[in-house]
């Protein structure tokens, strides 16, 4: 992957994406808006997600065993994955051992991050997408590029023609006279659908919320995918990320309130899933939880990016970043994009390549993404602290740019010769050139006319008028 | 009362027009303003860029310089917020001074207690909100309200107005093709409402936002707030 201004470089000229974008994301900001607004006490439920949050990751341990015991005592079975190759491995074992090469998975972050799906082909085993936009993205041989809405840089026009020309190559194909109507793309998605979850013996899933106390695992959704996902299969093999767990029912009160508020504007999410191991006669008969570190761990030692993994995975923060509304998911290179994913991604896979380390700078440190973020994390706190790490490290340009830091740094620091500087500039301000050479400065002068320089500095002005 | 003026080192290098503005307007509602010159950069763009090393030494001489003044006030939003929200890390010096900075409006308003400064601008005029004195300082309506009174002025509303208009420091360097497209959108914003000023309170957006408008050779032009708030019948500003 490119580093983000590259990649950005070629989406800000994408104008289909730039309108697909800006409508979605405008869209969904509004509504946002008004749901929250309905609630009196939304400061309150923020402060209080943030400090459960908090409290379950000063305590991460405990919660977990506790959480394993659990959902063990109800009839599932736990496995411990320190990264992707170990979930994947895991996954592709538990899948096998079931004799089956086909699974249905309800859309999950956590495989995404792992891509698991390209792993199960590797081995063989096909894994269908039954969220809707993740089947756009998986029948268009894309990737995601929201967390929430990950076809939000497809239109419907495009979308008709994906399912039109890929669907007949993986099960029932689409109408040939199917239109770009809402209702019509809806109800070829759902046929397609029917048949797959109707034959799977195993669903794959991840979890918004793991409830360590009775080791139940909640997915919450708004299509009813998930529940086909979760119910009709014999074998469920969940995969999640182990900041998800929560210690108690009691605490699920908050989240399940914001969440849905935060992500589609809605009061309550329309499908609310939970499972607590096994039952006989309902449900899957074998149940596997993978819990995953792949970086946790890590980002959980940083005291100021820990923060990131309160997380709920809502994308408040992409639909309110005017960065990600010109630049797309894609040019983040990773599956999680926007904000978010700019302090999450480079504390679960480091800082050492190009992209990773590109992705801390990939904001303006407007704020907003902090002002709408339910469990209030501070993202530019976050990206600002990253930087540093990434500056620090001495990569690419930077050994450079510290060492024009330090230059300006010591002129800062010494008035006289700022003020010489500023005076000199202002003496030969009719010689300047209008568009400036490098990289920084040429790219500055590309889009925008540098000010004329001022007849005096204020210093100056001041010691004339007013001593 | 007798006030610092924390003028910034973009308003002094690049825009002092802005500063003998601030002094002008303090000066006529009867602040004697004292202009302590060991000041020179917050420190702002070394914290953002990821410099915390290099940002220390500014701090120490912001803090220094500002030493037995209650009231330090500056036309910039953004320096204000560095100062308020950034600087008490950096040791019980720097924290004892950000609660005596004040942002502009923010001085006129709360500590002044006037919102009719007196100003006459006789233009139609649309606010754009910078981001840090709109989220970090929490700036609210004051501006709005400063220049809802001012006589002539006809205030116009800004489309997507807290929206970032793409400067962000380092940013426009780091990433300007995104930061171009920020600044595109804010100014065809900007040019819907008929407006011939685009006010602000932080002139490094408007150098920003400006630059592009002088691109385009448009029919708006950007101007701090202060500059209007400074304009009077009897010496109005240009």
């Amino acid at each position: 992957m490119p580093a983000f201004p590259k990649a950005a470089h070629e989406a800000v000229r994408n104008e289909t994406l730039r309108a697909n974008l800006r409508h979605a994301t405008h869209t969904i900001r509004d509504k946002r808006a008004r749901a929250v607004a309905e609630l009196d006490d939304w400061a309150a439920l923020r402060e209080a997600g943030k400090r459960i949050k908090d409290r379950t990751l000063r305590q991460l341990d405990t919660h977990l065993l506790q959480l394993e015991e659990a959902v063990t005592a109800a009839g599932g079975t736990v496995h411990w994955a320190a990264d992707a190759a170990e979930a994947n491995r895991i996954v592709t074992g538990l899948v096998r051992a079931t004799g089956e090469s086909e699974v249905v998975k309800v859309k999950s972050m956590a495989t995404q991050e792992i891509g698991l799906n390209e792993h199960l082909e590797a081995e063989g085993i096909a894994a269908y997408e039954t969220d809707l936009a993740e089947l756009i993205v998986q029948l268009g041989e894309d990737r995601p590029s929201h967390i929430l809405v990950p076809a939000i840089h497809r239109n419907r026009g495009e979308i008709r023609d994906i399912f039109r020309s890929e669907m007949g190559k993986w099960g029932r194909p689409a109408p040939d006279d199917l239109t770009d109507s809402p209702a019509e793309l809806a109800e070829a998605a759902r046929l397609h659908l029917r048949e797959k979850f109707l034959r799977a013996k195993v669903g794959i899933s991840g979890a918004n919320f793991m409830v360590a106390e009775t080791g139940t695992l909640v997915v919450v959704e708004s299509e009813g995918n998930g529940r086909m996902c979760l119910t009709l299969p014999e074998t469920l093999i969940s995969v999640v990320g182990i900041e998800k767990v929560v210690p108690t029912w009691r605490d699920l009160e908050v989240f399940l309130q914001t969440l849905p508020r935060s992500s589609t504007a809605e009061r309550m999410n329309p499908y609310t899933s939970m499972w607590t191991g096994t039952t006989d006669g309902d449900g899957p008969g074998t149940f596997h939880l993978v819990l995953l570190d792949n970086g946790r761990t890590d980002a959980l030692a940083d005291e100021v990016g820990r923060q990131a993994l309160r997380c709920i995975r809502c994308s408040a923060c992409l639909n309110v970043c005017p960065v990600y509304e010109r630049a797309g998911g894609h040019a983040y290179g990773s599956v999680y994009p926007g904000p978010i994913g700019a302090i999450l991604t480079p504390q679960l896979r480091g800082t050492a390549s190009e992209v990773d380390a590109s992705l801390p700078y990939a904001s303006s440190l407007c704020g907003a993404c902090y002002e709408v973020c339910p469990v209030a994390i501070d993202i530019p706190e976050v990206l600002v602290h990253l930087r540093e790490k990434v500056a620090d490290q001495g990569g690419k340009g930077h050994r450079l740019e510290k060492a024009a830091v330090r230059a300006a740094g010591w002129v800062l620091d010494h008035p006289g010769v700022l003020a010489a500087g500023e005076r000199i500039a202002s003496k030969t301000r009719r010689l300047h050139p209008k568009k400036l050479p490098g990289p920084g400065a040429g790219a500055w002068t590309e889009s925008r006319d540098l000010p004329e320089m001022p007849a005096e500095p204020f210093r100056d002005w001041w010691r004339k008028n007013r001593t | 009362m007798r006030v610092a003026l924390f003028v910034t080192c973009v308003n002094d290098a690049v825009f002092p027009s802005t500063g003998v503005a601030t002094v002008r307007l303090l000066e006529r509602l009867g602040v004697e303003v004292d202009f302590p010159a060991a000041q020179s950069c917050c420190g702002q763009p070394q914290f953002n860029t990821g410099y915390r090393a290099e940002t220390e030494p500014l701090v120490r001489r912001t803090v220094r310089a500002f030493e037995g003044y209650d009231h330090v006030v500056t036309p910039s939003g953004s320096c204000a917020a560095m100062v308020r929200r950034h600087y008490p890390p950096f040791g019980a010096d720097a924290a004892g001074l950000a609660p005596r900075v004040y942002e502009l409006t923010e001085f006129l308003v709360d500590v002044l207690g006037v919102t009719d400064v007196g100003a006459y601008f006789p233009h139609r005029v649309t606010y754009h909100p910078s981001c840090h004195g709109l989220r970090l300082l929490g700036l609210g309506e004051r501006p709005r309200r400063l220049l809802e009174a001012v006589k002539g002025l006809e205030l116009v509303e800004l489309p997507g107005a807290e929206e970032c208009c793409g400067f962000g420091g380092t940013f426009a360097v780091k990433n300007p093709d995104v930061s171009a497209a920020m600044g595109a959108d804010k100014i065809t914003n900007a040019l819907s409402t008929g407006a011939d000023v685009l006010c602000g309170a932080d002139n490094s957006c408007l150098l920003h936002v400006g630059g592009m408008l002088r691109r385009q050779e448009a029919p708006l032009r950007a101007l701090h707030l202060a500059e209007i708030l400074a304009s009077t019948e009897e010496e109005p500003w240009a």
